[in-house]
């Protein structure tokens, strides 16, 4: 039996932390703001790492029940605990890089008059996403996955008085429930034919069935509705529209939950259902489409982005896919593989661009910035070792992980390979762009005393920007640590290890074709390193050889190029499909006509017919005596009348 | 030999002549006084009946009328001095403050 | 034809003559005088039924003392002529047609079903000693009642009718 490893503490650490600076915070001073938040942020991450170095000793799955929830006949659900390999490398990479987020966070954020708030808020989603992560049953886990949209929400929306900013969470928090929906549906079905959502018992009964391989049956169903809600979390197509506009939050926000931690949800219940979808080949079929198809068309999108966080947003739904297609071929021990590097070097692009913008004084737009370099070294140093990871520059992280995926992918079918070698060549391109746009050349931004409005945006109000200045140590030093992981973490995907580590969960599902075709995997290893390069090489060229190239690129392109800027009108398109008819329909249905001639006619038409009748009524009482009498005489007649009648009928 | 009905038509014609008076006079003294027709034509009819039945209680349920109409006439009549002193008029159509 | 009949008939005469003078005229002082009339002939019919006290109570007090108040309080107040404002036309429209429809309708019926008992002259049996045994004994407490009722209506009258206060609200 296994000791108790109270992995209750890592959730409701974050949680103490997140009550605490909400109710108090506001009164509070900033020194006990941030302790309040490191400290049990950093609890939480030291605690994880302790049940880490505890891993090797316990019997697994570790199980730990922690309070009866739902017992009602048919079906029960508790709030307990479970850890076994996936769940490790998930609590780790959400308490770490959260813990350096929450440290960076104190350092852009500093002056932001809402700061409690913004760590509250933090520290809320930790719990949430913990909770998600350490669930043992799918409603815990939807606990978690509802939380973590709640918490993006409220920090997408942070500084809620920009309506853009508003608005954008708003269209976070509604594209999610729709997934949602989808999500809810499946965990009908699975209570309704397993009788309930506990993981254990659900993949034990699951387990002794057969693939649907006619189609439509229970698991595809499920798998695919489970896909439905991966889509709305993890912004796949098609409910991807969301995160680029999350970008309105503040920079700490996209770095830990829109590239690292909430995105990575739906990678992480698709890994974990992984049973179900692996007797369900077509919802797998569907899974990998998705994938491919969202990391090839949003690249596409990123190459004419100018906004520096949009490019990297579009370049995490992009890199999701990647993960997405990995499961989708049956390799998901591949896609937590990614899942872990991308968290690094996405993370640290992300808090470097947020360096970035804090060195320009708050300007986002890329084609203001440039020759950033001299300025700030060390921002330049951390994003462009991110950068190399990210293209699929061996030897860091993200070739190890790209690199596995594509393998895996072309055993299933070239097709794959070919589009993800298309996407990876995009990425190359595009990420280099951003590092040459920014860094390189000359700086291309407003004169020292032009704050430009924008300071607000990242609450670095008081500021006297001189030049572009280098962010200060509390920022440089995440940034730091999570370079040095970018560069080692692809190594423990040397000789498998990392596949081995989770084969636990996912089985040895690997046969014989990974020992088999040795030397076409160095091939595909080559084709990948090399269209790395080219993207680097095109984009070297494009944006500091010749200059003026891109420009006369996209002119002669014309039409196509303009559609492309514009995310390909999607957004636009699902304002007139559902959006318009929809806020149509509710005005003229629903609020004209049902709200103000149904409701509100019922409710003033019975006022005024009470008025109106006593109105008629009232005329009796004239005040005149005669008229009194004569009433009182009718009656008297009509109760004489009645009386004798009465008399002569019996 | 009178016939019941006649002594019973007979009053209801007197209490009909009440009502009518009642409701078409304007004057209050005159309402007054259909207010007391009615009541002789109801004793009449109380002492129709007690003839008939030979029951004395009817008779004794006169009385009481008569001393009931009595009361009534006395506190009218003072009310009526009441009301001419406020309202100068004996005109029952312009003691209609009560109007709504 | 018997001469109760006879009797009968002419104080009935009387009667609606009486009453109908009461409609019609516009003086109060000449509807009062027709309502003298009209109880004394009842007073008359009373007798011919044979309830002498009631006849006696009938002259004494509602023609001698309830007449007499109203013809006081009649030439007190100075009541003129009617004037002839419309006033409630709800009463003519409903009142009188409704009460002569209401009168014809009873008179129908009573003539259909009383067929012809009659009522022989003076029937009524008792004399003013049973009344009183009656009355007494019987019928104490509502007889004790009504006395305390007239003491009441002497009481509010006396109020009602007093003049008012010189000065309102001074001295207080």
């Amino acid at each position: 039996m296994n000791p108790t490893l109270n992995l209750w503490l890592i959730p409701l650490l974050p949680l103490a932390g997140a009550a605490i600076n909400g109710f108090l915070g506001k009164k509070s001073s900033r020194k006990a703001v941030t302790t309040i938040a490191l400290f049990f942020s950093g609890a939480a991450f030291v605690w994880a790492l302790w049940v880490a170095l505890r891993f090797s000793s316990l019997e697994l799955p570790y199980h730990e029940f922690l309070a009866h929830w739902i017992r009602i006949t048919g079906f029960s659900a508790d709030f307990a605990l479970y850890l076994d390999q996936l769940s490790l490398v998930m609590l780790l990479v959400v308490t770490g890089v959260g813990f350096l987020i929450h440290i960076y966070s104190v350092g852009y954020m500093w002056d932001d008059p809402s700061y409690y708030r913004f760590f509250s808020y933090l520290n809320l989603f930790m719990f949430f996403m913990l909770t998600l992560v350490l669930a043992d049953n799918y409603l815990l886990m939807f606990i978690g996955w509802e939380g973590v949209g709640l918490a993006s929400y409220l920090l997408i929306g942070f500084w809620f008085t920009k309506d853009s900013a508003a608005s954008a969470g708003k269209k976070a928090f509604l594209v999610n429930r729709i997934g949602d929906f989808g999500f809810l549906i499946a965990l009908f079905l699975l209570i309704k034919h397993f009788g309930s959502l506990n993981f254990v018992q659900v993949f034990q009964s699951v387990a002794p069935m057969s693939a649907e391989t006619a189609g439509a049956g229970l698991l595809t169903t499920v798998g695919i509705l489970l896909m439905v809600g991966a889509c709305g979390k993890s912004a796949q197509i098609p409910l991807y529209v969301w995160l680029p506009d999350a970008m309105e939050g503040p920079t700490p926000v996209s770095a830990l939950i829109h590239a690292a931690t909430m995105v990575t949800a739906g990678l992480y219940m698709v890994s974990r259902s992984h049973l179900i979808f692996e007797r369900a080949p077509t919802a797998l079929m569907v899974v990998a489409i998705i994938g491919t198809l969202t990391a090839f068309f949003v690249a596409t999108i990123g190459i004419a982005q100018t906004d520096i966080k949009k490019v990297l947003a579009y370049s995490t739904i992009s890199q999701l896919g990647y993960m997405f297609m990995a499961c989708g071929v049956g390799a998901f021990s591949a896609g937590i593989f990614h899942l872990m590097t991308h968290a690094f070097f996405k993370g640290l692009l992300f808090l470097g661009a947020g360096s970035v913008i804090h060195a320009v004084g708050g300007e986002q737009d890329m084609r203001k910035m440039g020759g950033l370099k001299s300025y700030i070294p060390w921002t330049f140093l951390t994003m462009g070792i991110a950068t190399l990871a990210i293209a699929g520059i061996p030897p860091l992280a993200g070739f190890w992980s790209k690199d596995e995926i594509l393998w895996k992918a072309y055993q299933v079918s070239p097709v794959y390979w070919a589009i993800g070698v298309i996407t990876a060549f995009i990425t190359s391109f595009y990420m280099f762009r951003l590092l040459y746009m920014t860094f390189f050349g000359d700086y291309r931004g407003a004169p020292a005393d032009a704050h430009g409005s924008h300071s607000d945006k990242h609450g670095h109000d008081a500021h006297g920007h001189g030049e572009p200045h280098e962010s200060p140590m509390v920022m440089l030093v995440p940034l730091l640590i999570l370079a040095v992981l970018s560069l080692v973490a692809g190594f423990v995907g040397w000789g498998n290890h990392f596949e081995h580590f989770l084969a636990p969960v996912f089985g040895t599902g690997e046969p014989a074709a990974e020992a088999a075709s040795g030397a076409t995997e160095y091939l595909l290893m080559g084709v990948s390193v090399l269209v790395a390069f080219a993207g680097w090489w095109l984009a070297y060229l494009l944006y500091y050889k010749c200059d003026d190239l891109p420009q006369k690129i996209a002119d002669s392109l014309g039409g196509f190029y303009q559609t492309v800027v514009h995310k390909y009108y999607v957004d636009e398109l699902y304002a007139a499909l559902f959006v318009k008819p929809l806020v149509d329909g509710s005005t003229r249905i629903l609020w004209q006509d049902v709200d103000r001639k149904i409701i509100d006619a019922t409710v003033n038409d019975s006022a005024d017919a009470a008025r109106h009748v006593s109105d008629e009524v009232r005329q009796m009482q004239s005040g005149n005596i005669r008229s009194y009498a004569a009433w009182i005489a009718a009656g008297a007649a009509v109760v004489i009348a009645f009386m004798i009648w009465m008399w002569t009928k019996g | 030999m009178v016939p019941l009905s006649y002594y019973l038509l007979l009053s209801a014609f007197l209490f009909s002549c009440g009502v009518v008076g009642f409701l078409i006079k304007r004057n209050i003294i005159t309402i007054f006084m259909s207010i007391e027709l009615m009541l002789n034509g109801v004793n009449l009819s109380f002492v129709a009946f007690a003839a008939h039945w030979h029951a004395l209680a009817g008779q004794v349920f006169v009385f009481f009328v008569m001393v009931v109409a009595a009361a009534e006439a006395a506190v009218g009549l003072a009310i009526i001095i009441a009301v001419y002193r406020t309202r100068e008029t004996l005109n029952v159509d312009q003691v209609n403050l009560l109007k709504l | 034809m018997s001469f109760h009949l006879i009797l009968f008939l002419a104080f009935g005469a009387v009667c609606v003559a009486g009453a109908i003078n009461l409609l019609t005229q516009r003086h109060p002082i000449n509807s009062a005088l027709s309502l003298i009339t009209v109880m004394g002939a009842l007073a008359g019919e009373y007798l011919l039924l044979g309830a002498e006290f009631v006849a006696a109570v009938q002259v004494i007090v509602y023609a001698g003392a309830i007449m007499v108040l109203f013809v006081f309080v009649i030439m007190l107040l100075n009541a003129g002529e009617e004037e002839q404002t419309r006033g409630s036309r709800i009463a003519l429209i409903l009142g009188v047609p409704g009460m002569l429809a209401g009168g014809v309708l009873v008179a129908w019926v009573v003539l259909r079903h009383s067929g012809t008992e009659a009522v022989p002259i003076g029937a009524l049996p008792g004399s003013p000693q049973d009344i009183a045994q009656l009355l007494f004994h019987d019928f104490l407490l509502p007889f004790e009642v009504t006395s305390v009722l007239i003491l009441i209506a002497i009481m509010g009258a006396v109020v009602l009718a007093s003049a008012p206060e010189a000065a309102p609200g001074k001295g207080k």
